[in-house]
């Protein structure tokens, strides 16, 4: 019990939460970040109603907003539903930036230099940016376990490594001959580059992708003897280690995944947009770091991740349509970014706790 | 007013309850200035509660305290600091890396606006030091320190504030038997110097060594205070057990047929580094309960971990049913059906977060029917579930509520379905009725009684020597990670098990 000098509250923990007190909690913490952005918006001299109206209606409001939210949500609901896994099993990997870097290095390494057979090489360039991306997650997964070296550190060192990498690429050994001096490699041959739905950038077959993963993700946590071990492990791994559980496979199962996830949004980014490696911050816009709010926003639930993906995947295509209508600078959505995840964190006591006013003393 | 009744603290008729226990039923405490006071009392007893009260920790249901004769409200830390009265606990609140001084004053404000005048903290530190007989460098950081040390700027941080009573609760479970007696010095000294102090143990020994009276803490109710001249061990460890002890749980002989564990010259290593088991061997055979007993810290953890596989040995050999189990896997040792009913049981015996029903399969979800191939059966993990909850009488409102919500009992009562529903061949129990309330400690025991019967071996670790003695068939002692003998049928005494708790050998029929 906490008592000020003349008010008097009563801190209980809650004993359960239901779902539509989680909902509410999130929906009331965003609404508290997009106030104080509101904020930062009338300090830029434009008013926040103006601002939230165009954010909302250049989205929404067209066929081309719409289809830009969507081809922006493929990579976050990519990368998010493999944190949710990550999350669930108490490891912070800040990394999918980095391993859907790797998994977009690799796609390229096999779209121009493999010699597959067409119909092969969009497989191909899958597998392999899937595997890139785990190999990039499962590092720090031994570190951790192994060594006790903190996950938060080692996966975002890695992302700098990732970065780095591509940059190298890009202006060294596979700089293209015909790229006339930009940092960029040769374009991808027609096999290697995904369909579109027609008129957008919609690539649609990593959509699909997306979606039936989130679906599996969902069906491994809460169905399967893996997805038990990590509930356990992450919920108290005291318990784990009691009742058997090896934490270095659980970590290692969970890293593979969760990095392999988000080297196929790296797959999907090069093979369905760019169609060749250029600039890190081309390929990702920091989508790795983004999903790390939307799998929160998600309450680590990956079937929750297609529509917390979704909204903000909005929020870049927003910040895209104030950038140019009122010549924001792009940050402004990290602004957004961050004040969600402020308010997302702090929401979690009113989730644990019942906050309750027993009158002046 | 003559000295004997210039009381520093007076309690009365304290009350205090939590959820499904009373933890302090009417207590009456009267403490005389200057002298070192004794609460005595096995775990659950009510010590800690009380002494938490008196520091402002928990606020009593009913009951007055004064404090130099005067009625007051400790309502805080902060108001008993205010009346002098300072506690040391058991686990230090240090922060390891600053310093001695700055862990003295931290929270005080000590200097002018945001600066600290540490030259007159100093001063002040090595003058109380030095008036107390500690030596201490001020400039140290605390993690550089011993244990002994450490506490020692718990007690310098007390003084500093001036505190006049001095509480400390089981000081010297964390200590080596040297650092003991450093205290014990430095205690007396404390006292000689016009402070009150309380002191709270479970340890007969210690009792008779420091203290000038002593109240003996049973079920939440004082059960005596005498002075500690006037008494001796023997009669403090009857009062502290209670004299109904031996009532007898209906049992059957044991039939000793087949050897269940065998451990062998068993070497173990605590967290720390040093050996907590040294050159154990022992036997346990089907259908008999081996109780060890023992004070904690003497190596009972290390070595339940050891047999369960959480735990690394270095040396020696473990059998199971003959076969070698030495170096087989936490998971492994699960699998050749061996119970664990741990001691910590909400941090280690289940995930609070997760559901009935899966707490119930926390080590045999890979086992059919729970599972088939990769995927859980829920319809199996819920007809288990139902099952558990009538067979054991689980009191819980739904199969998918949370567990953190029930009480200990409950909790207990899942763990215990959990690892005995399995008809295992070996249990190792650890204080399986700590904390608990009656009507569940009763439970409990049947429940390991009819696991006997079945011809499970029990391994039961406890320091609450009247669960062993009306449990155990026969009872090991362990003191400095080694045993102190076996006592068996009618060697059974508690006395004698009180000696060898303190670390006397036995030998035979005479000690």
């Amino acid at each position: 019990m906490i008592s000020a000098k003349k008010w008097r509250f009563k801190i209980e923990e809650r004993s359960s939460v239901s779902n539509s007190r989680v909902l509410l909690t999130s929906i009331l913490a965003i609404l508290a970040a997009l106030i104080i952005v509101g904020i930062f918006f009338q300090f830029y001299g434009v008013s926040a109603f103006k601002a939230y109206r165009l954010i909302f209606s250049g989205s929404l409001g067209s066929r081309f907003g719409l289809a830009e939210i969507v081809r922006r949500a493929i990579p976050l609901l990519l990368c998010g539903v493999g944190l949710t896994l990550a999350f669930r099993a108490l490891f912070w990997n800040i990394g999918a930036e980095g391993q859907l870097l790797i998994g977009a290095v690799a796609a390229t390494g096999i779209a121009l230099f493999s010699k597959l057979p067409p119909f092969l090489l969009l497989p191909a360039m899958f597998l392999g940016g899937f595997i890139g991306g785990a190999l990039w997650g499962i590092v720090p997964a031994f570190l951790k376990v192994i060594l006790g070296i903190n996950e938060v550190i080692a996966t975002l060192m890695m992302n700098y490594m990732a970065i780095y990498l591509v940059e190298w690429l890009i202006h060294g050994p596979w700089k293209g001959p015909s790229a006339r001096g930009f940092a960029y490699s040769d374009p991808f041959p027609p096999s290697a580059m995904l369909p579109t739905i027609t008129g957008t950038r919609i690539h649609w077959p990593t959509l699909i992708i997306g979606l039936v993963i989130s679906v599996l993700i969902y069906i491994l946590i809460v169905h399967t003897k893996s997805g038990l071990e990590v509930r356990v492990m992450g919920e108290n791994p005291e318990a784990a280690r009691y009742a058997g559980i090896n934490p270095l496979k659980v970590t290692l199962l969970v890293m593979l995944i969760s990095g392999g996830l988000a080297g196929l949004a790296g797959v999907g980014e090069i093979a369905g947009i760019h169609q060749r490696l250029l600039g890190p911050t081309h390929i990702s816009m920091g989508y790795g770091y983004t999903a790390v709010i939307v799998a929160w926003l998600a309450r680590r639930n990956p079937l929750a991740v297609i529509f917390t993906s979704l909204f903000f995947a909005l929020l870049i295509t927003g910040g895209d349509v104030i950038k140019v209508s009122l010549g924001f600078p792009s940050q402004m959505i990290n602004v957004f970014n961050g004040a969600i995840l402020f308010f997302l964190i702090g929401s979690e006591f009113f989730l644990r706790y019942r906050i309750s006013f027993i009158g002046r003393r | 007013m003559n000295k004997a009744e210039d009381y520093a603290i007076e309690l009365r008729r304290i009350v205090k309850r939590f959820p499904g226990v009373i933890a302090n039923n009417g207590i009456d405490l009267k403490i005389r200035r200057g002298e070192i006071h004794c609460l005595l009392g096995e775990n659950g007893a009510g010590k800690t509660t009380l002494m938490r009260i008196l520091y402002g920790l928990y606020q009593p249901d009913q009951g007055e305290i004064l404090v130099n004769n005067q009625k007051i409200n400790i309502s805080s830390p902060r108001i008993a600091l205010q009346h002098h009265i300072g506690m040391v606990h058991q686990h230090f609140k240090l922060v390891p890396t600053l310093s001695v001084e700055e862990n003295i004053i931290l929270g005080l404000d000590e200097g002018t606006g945001p600066f600290t005048n540490f030259r007159k903290v100093r001063k002040r530190i090595s003058l109380i030091a030095n008036q107390y007989g500690l030596s201490l460098d001020p400039r140290t950081k605390i993690w550089q320190l011993a244990g002994g040390k450490q506490q020692q700027v718990e007690i310098l941080k007390a003084l500093y504030r001036e505190v006049e009573i001095l509480i400390m609760d089981e000081p010297t479970s964390v200590l080596t038997p040297q650092e003991v007696e450093k205290l014990f010095t430095t205690l007396r000294f404390l006292v000689k110097n016009g402070l009150t102090i309380i002191f709270i143990t479970h340890k007969l020994d210690e009792v008779m060594k420091v203290s000038d009276r002593v109240t003996v803490l049973r079920k939440g109710k004082v059960i005596a205070t005498i002075p500690t001249q006037e008494t001796d061990k023997e009669t403090l460890a009857r009062l502290m057990v209670g004299r109904e002890v031996i009532f007898c749980l209906k049992k059957n002989p044991v039939k000793k047929k087949e050897k269940i564990l065998e451990v062998k010259d068993l070497h173990v290593l605590n967290d720390r580094g040093l050996p907590a088991v040294c050159g154990l061997s022992f036997e346990l055979y089907g259908g008999e309960i081996l109780g060890i007993a023992g004070v904690s810290g003497n190596g009972q953890n290390e070595l339940a971990e050891v047999l369960t596989g959480l735990r690394k040995l270095i040396k020696g050999e473990i059998y199971l049913d003959g076969q070698d189990i030495t170096h087989c896997s936490t998971r492994e040792i699960n699998k050749l059906k061996v119970a664990h009913i741990p001691a910590e049981r909400i941090r280690v015996g289940i995930v609070p977060t997760l559901s009935v029903s899966e707490n119930l399969i926390l080590n045999k979800y890979f086992y059919s029917p729970f599972s088939r191939g990769e995927f859980l059966n829920y319809k199996a993990i819920k007809e288990n579930a139902q099952a558990m909850i009538s067979e054991y009488q689980i009191l819980t409102p739904h199969y998918q509520i949370p567990v953190r919500i029930l009480s200990g009992g409950n909790i207990q009562k899942i763990i215990l379905a959990r690892e005995l529903s399995c008809d295992p061949r070996m249990i190792i129990a650890m204080h399986p009725t700590y904390g608990l309330d009656i009507g569940a400690t009763e439970q409990v025991r049947q429940t390991l009684l009819s696991q006997r019967e079945k011809g499970a071996g029990i391994l039961l670790i406890s320091e609450d020597l009247e669960e062993i003695i009306s449990l155990a068939d026969r009872i090991m002692v362990m003191f400095g990670g080694k045993t102190m003998g076996i006592l068996e049928g009618e060697n059974i005494d508690l006395e004698r098990i009180g000696l060898m708790m303190a670390g006397t050998k036995y030998r035979g029929e005479k000690m």
